[in-house]
């Protein structure tokens, strides 16, 4: 089951490969976690291919927090997925952590999105049958960890996220930025170089919504590298860099004007 | 990770109770059908055995032929062509161990305030060889006592039970008619013939007795019929053509003509019943077989419909890190789960009703482990296999249209 990632890094990895992960993120602060050359997307539609996103190149460096702007249509969901590994490009190239996205297999990806990405959706999406403490588990049964680890590691990343207290409760037993957060705690339950937010505060209000960007903000300076999709300035203000779409195309990329010392 | 598995399954199939059960009620029929079925098969098959063990095995029955008189015939034995002296002939042809002429009646006995009519059969000692028929107390008759026609009897079980009750009938002295006969021994127990008949309510004397004091006969030294047993199966055929020609000679018949008596292969005949019984047996497991497979088809209509209403959840899994195998094991451990479970409660309502039809109904029916072995693993196939197909169409989806789908 433990597939381990042995292909080498492009960049250079000094020391024991993993166990420390931190010790490692700290080494490559200045590497890239996504590197995107031209990277495409259209879809097939009654009138033709319709171009979702159009030679796109971002670098994203380990530790950033990005937040990714643009009107709907603009293509920034589509870019979300094709991060997440749960789409594939049409064209260009995709490096996360060094390995070349396009020439993984299916059970390859799998284990990116579940040992590399941290996915948070706009809606949550938690199983509503499982109590937080197994949804939070549910990454870690497909890493193949043994269960008195899985519930000692979820209920530790429910207490991070202020949960601790909720962990037996089912996800319409509590509020929504609850549910939310609930949902940062699984993408964050295996130790993820990456996490990806899709509008992580678009279904809560203005208040919930910045105490979940309060969390990103502490994952941030915990080392964790955040690429987060909004359509709302206030919440891309807690961002440190902004990467605007328009049209399938990024149209600016600069830091956040009032950095946060 | 296996075990983790078998807890989601089992609370996905807890989230639809209802459901759950109606799938599984097609395994619980399929095989309570299935074993119900075996048992009743297995238990005729049982029954005809016992019976064709107790006529006794390789056995011929040789009946003396028709007369005709004015355009009337009589049947079988009603000209007593067959001789003592043809069956002393018969017994000297290679490959024959056993020949008892028999004359068969039925007469009223008696035995104090008591009297019972029962089937009274005059023959010699082999008559008791070739039916492979057990003295269990006392001794049976010798053949001086059939050329002497001593007044002594054999009797069965049944008539036992009805003229001595629990007193023992050796060395009493019951009537056949007026003559009085000494027990001479206890038949062991046969049960019921081919024919249903108890064989049990019968009474054997010595065949010179039945004849000449008992039954009386036109023509001394004449026999209705004769059993013939054979050293072995195979060799019937060699013996049936071999007694023929025997018997042709001796009655002068001439080429062309028909026989004065005629042969029956007895054992020819338990054997197509038992090959009968064997195929309504299979009939019958072949017609359950169908419902298990109806249960089977019903188990994967409703996991396809299971992954449809699913398919978000299983985009949710995929987006976390589920691989393909991860979702096709546990869609594939909820349709085994429905299967074995369903499986387990047929296995015990068709037991339950099994017993229930013995009980009801007096047929032997016979749970066989093997029966119950061979419908488990059946349903654990159907299972399975049904459940394969469901369970590769949710691990094959495309995560995005999968998280996509509302």
């Amino acid at each position: 089951m433990c597939l381990r990632r042995s292909v080498p890094s492009s960049h250079p990895s000094p020391g024991g490969e993993e166990e420390n992960e931190r010790l490692r993120d700290f080494d490559m602060t200045n590497n890239p976690v996504i590197r995107l050359e031209n990277l495409s997307k259209s879809y097939p539609t009654s009138a033709g291919l319709f171009p979702a996103l159009k030679n796109v190149n971002l670098t994203i460096n380990t530790g950033e927090f990005v937040a990714i702007m643009g009107p709907s249509g603009s293509g920034k969901s589509t870019f979300m997925n094709l991060l997440g590994c749960l789409d594939a490009p049409s064209s260009g190239l995709y490096e996360l952590d060094g390995r070349e996205v396009a020439k993984l297999g299916r059970d390859e990806l799998a284990l990116l999105r579940n040992r590399t990405i941290g996915f948070v959706f706009q809606g949550f999406n938690l199983l509503p049958r499982m109590t937080l403490l197994d949804n939070v588990a549910l990454p870690l049964i497909y890493a193949g960890v043994a269960l008195a680890q899985r519930r000692q590691r979820a209920h530790d990343m429910l207490t991070r996220v202020g949960l601790g207290d909720k962990a037996n409760s089912l996800p319409s037993q509590i509020s929504g930025g609850q549910q939310q957060r609930a949902a940062i705690a699984r993408a964050l339950v295996n130790n993820p170089r990456l996490l990806l937010a899709d509008e992580p505060t678009g279904n809560l209000d203005s208040h919930t919504g910045e105490e979940i960007m309060a969390l990103f903000e502490a994952l941030h300076h915990d080392g964790i590298t955040i690429v987060l999709v909004t359509h709302e300035n206030d919440i891309a203000q807690h961002a440190k860099r902004q990467v605007r779409f328009y049209d399938g195309s990024i149209i600016s990329d600069e830091l956040t004007q009032e950095v946060s010392a | 990770m296996k075990l983790a598995m078998l807890g989601e399954a089992w609370r996905a199939m807890g989230a639809n109770r209802l459901r759950t059960l109606l799938t599984m009620l097609g395994m619980v029929i399929g095989v309570g059908a299935v074993v119900l079925m075996m048992a009743i098969g297995q238990g005729a098959q049982y029954a005809i055995a016992q019976s064709i063990n107790s006529m006794g095995s390789n056995l011929f029955i040789l009946l003396s032929g028709s007369t005709q008189a004015g355009g009337v015939r009589t049947g079988s034995g009603g000209a007593l062509t067959l001789t003592v002296n043809d069956a002393n002939a018969i017994a000297e042809l290679p490959g024959v161990q056993a020949v008892a002429p028999i004359h068969p009646g039925s007469a009223q006995i008696v035995y104090g305030p008591n009297n019972w009519n029962t089937a009274v059969i005059g023959s010699t000692p082999a008559y008791l060889d070739a039916r492979a028929w057990q003295v269990v107390s006392g001794a049976a008759f010798t053949a001086s006592d059939v050329r002497s026609a001593t007044r002594v009897a054999l009797i069965g079980q049944t008539t036992a039970q009805n003229l001595f009750g629990d007193e023992d009938p050796v060395g009493k002295t019951i009537r056949i008619g007026q003559s009085p006969f000494t027990v001479l021994g206890v038949l062991g127990i046969k049960g019921q013939g081919m024919d249903g008949r108890d064989q049990d309510d019968t009474l054997i004397i010595p065949l010179t007795t039945a004849q000449r004091k008992v039954f009386g006969t036109q023509f001394p030294g004449t026999v209705r019929m004769v059993m013939v047993q054979t050293a072995t199966q195979e060799i019937m055929p060699v013996v049936e053509k071999s007694m023929t020609e025997l018997l042709r000679q001796r009655h002068r018949i001439r080429e062309g003509m028909d026989n004065d008596f005629s042969l029956r292969n007895l054992t020819a005949v338990a054997d197509s019943a038992a090959e009968s019984t064997r195929v309504m047996s299979l009939l019958l497991g072949a017609i359950a077989s169908v419902s298990l497979l109806v249960g089977g088809i019903g188990i994967m209509n409703i996991m396809l419909v299971s992954v449809t209403e699913r398919t978000r959840e299983i985009g949710i899994r995929m987006a976390i890190g589920a691989r393909e195998r991860d979702i096709l094991l546990q869609f594939l451990l909820e349709a085994i789960i429905i299967s074995v479970m369903g499986c387990l409660i047929g296995l015990l309502l068709g037991i339950v009703g099994a017993l229930l039809t013995e009980i009801l109904t007096g047929t032997l029916v016979i749970i066989s482990a093997s029966a119950v072995l061979v419908a488990f693993g059946v349903a654990a196939t159907v299972g399975i296999f049904f459940g394969f197909y469901p369970a590769r169409k949710a691990a094959r989806l495309d995560p995005i249209e999968a998280l996509r789908y509302q």
